[in-house]
């Protein structure tokens, strides 16, 4: 069943991307995540040294630091940077350097799937070690059960509920299928995080996952496409 | 769910073939210590609940105050839901600085409620355009043992189902004011009258965290054990089986399909048991 969208796409289509890292000199890592009218920006600086005070010094700790476009720091920006923290933290290797701090600054008004997308893509500019990157996409529930995905600003106000969520990129290795699955299902299938808001069905949210995987597959071949080593330009960025 | 061959040893490794253990019984014998008083709680405030699931214990209050609607939406009131952490709940936090997960969880009460369209706000209008009800909904935790989202929100759906509106009268100067029980035949106003001075409740959310670590799934984790395993999703259902939400921040563990599934059938259960809870404790305090 096709559903009427304001910019003409098909439900399952998702709006146009651009990524582009080391946008900024002094930070050790940045990168820009434009999804069709959102654009995210997000710097990485580490790892510094010292860990804050509640923090396991074993580790290397993260800080996200969220800065609302417009207004002030809110409950709902140090939602969100719970929800980054957290998702970042189990993508990076935090073992290899104890007692640092990484600081994630992000610049975005809504859209958390961006955000994280920008994140991922600034970890790995600044060179910070990653077990793989996250790709988090948005699905929306519409009144009659059909489910579109990465809706706008506008359209996810009208829709009975939507969920962010994050899957693991597939890990392209040399090693045999088998030992990257973890029981029966591949490992690009878990999901990492997930936040749902407003009503819908257990069903509906299981078809949620299934096509966000699918639009995971997709959106990990742009993002290894545009993360992957550029050719010889540049100073190396000292210090 | 057949009751599993549950070893005490979590650290014998389970084959691919068991693929999860659940460890329900275990912890919810450690919960049964469940209480919930519903009201008088708070003698002073509208509504109040204290709820203590294993340890974790929150009070909830609902202070109600009249106020001017806003303009967008002349027929509706407003529901102003807020958590604390004082000191007092755990060494964690301190004096001075709150705590990191009380606006998160604030938030995420707020959203639930939100969502769950479990009141109707024009049930909160007294008069169209001009007055209506401010609900101020506080949950103070007073000890943080883990799983503080599930139970702020039994908490906070134990104190709005026993909200009893204040008697309200329009005086000469077209405000309205709080008529004290005395004197009381003036001129009540028609949502408020002396019948109807309680919220209706739609369908309840309830909601369950559980720990995912390797292949286990444990339900209702204590604080200590929540420091340990760092993967938690919390599920919140409504009594009519529809997902409000799906709450999982990140973590090293992946959510395969068939361990979401599992946790929505253990929340499920849940829901029932906490359903008829809260009932038999409305009953108990009607009587």
């Amino acid at each position: 069943m096709e559903i009427e969208r304001g910019d003409g796409r098909s439900p399952n289509q998702l709006r146009p991307l651009a990524c582009s890292s080391s946008i900024l000199h002094r930070a050790h890592g940045s990168a820009s995540w434009v999804q069709g009218e959102t654009k995210v920006l997000a710097a990485v600086y580490g790892p510094k040294a010292g860990t804050k005070k509640n923090e396991n010094p074993q580790k290397a700790s993260i800080e996200i630091i969220w800065k609302p476009k417009t207004g002030q720091i809110g409950k709902v920006e140090k939602e969100y940077e719970m929800i980054l923290k957290k998702t970042l933290e189990s993508i990076c290797i935090r073992t290899i350097y104890p007692n640092t701090t990484i600081s994630v600054i992000v610049q975005a008004s809504f859209l958390l799937p961006c955000a994280i997308n920008a994140s991922c893509a600034a970890l790995v500019d600044a060179g910070i070690p990653l077990k793989h990157l996250a790709v988090a996409i948005c699905c929306s529930v519409t009144d009659s059960g059909c489910i579109m995905l990465d809706p706008t600003k506008g359209e996810e106000e009208k829709m009975k509920a939507f969920a962010y969520l994050v899957f693991p990129n597939a890990i392209v290795s040399v090693l045999p299928e088998r030992s990257l699955q973890a029981g029966s299902e591949p490992m690009t299938h878990g999901i990492m995080t997930s936040v749902t808001q407003g009503a819908m069905s257990v069903d509906d949210y299981l078809h949620c996952l299934e096509r966000g995987r699918a639009a995971s597959a997709r959106l990990s071949e742009i993002l290894r496409k545009n993360i992957g080593p550029k050719s010889t330009s540049g100073a190396s960025k000292a210090g | 769910m057949g009751v599993p061959n549950a070893s005490e040893d979590l650290s014998s490794e389970m084959e691919v073939d068991a693929f999860r253990q659940l460890f329900p019984l275990r912890f919810f014998e450690r919960h049964l210590a469940e209480s919930i008083r519903p009201d008088g709680a708070v003698a002073s405030a509208n509504g109040s609940a204290l709820v203590k699931i294993g340890s974790t214990t929150m009070l909830t209050a609902i202070k109600m105050e009249v106020m001017t609607p806003s303009f967008e939406s002349p027929d509706e009131g407003c529901l102003a839901i807020d958590f604390h952490m004082p000191p007092i709940c755990s060494p964690i936090v301190r004096p001075g600085r709150p705590a990191e997960a009380s606006p998160v969880v604030s938030k995420q009460l707020s959203d639930t409620i939100s969502s769950s369209r479990m009141i109707d706000l024009k049930e909160l209008s007294l008069v169209s355009g001009k007055a209506a009800w401010m609900a101020y909904l506080d949950v103070y935790c007073l000890d943080a043992d883990g799983a503080l989202f599930d139970t702020a929100l039994l908490s906070a759906v134990a104190a709005l189902s026993h909200l009893q509106f204040p008697a309200v009268a329009m005086n000469d100067d077209g405000k309205i004011v709080l008529v004290s029980d005395e004197d009381g035949q003036k001129r009540a106003q028609e949502p408020v009258n002396k019948e109807k001075r309680k919220l209706t409740l739609k369908s309840i959310p309830f909601s369950l965290t559980c720990i995912l670590h390797k292949n286990y799934i444990l339900a209702d984790p204590t604080a200590e054990e929540e420091s340990i395993m760092e993967t938690h999703v919390t599920i919140v259902l409504d009594t009519s089986g529809q997902l409000i939400s799906l709450y999982k921040p990140g973590g090293p563990v992946l959510a395969y399909t068939s361990a979401i599934q599992d946790c929505v059938a253990i929340t499920r259960q849940r829901v029932k048991e906490l359903k008829s809870f809260l009932d038999n404790e409305n009953s108990a305090m009607e009587v």
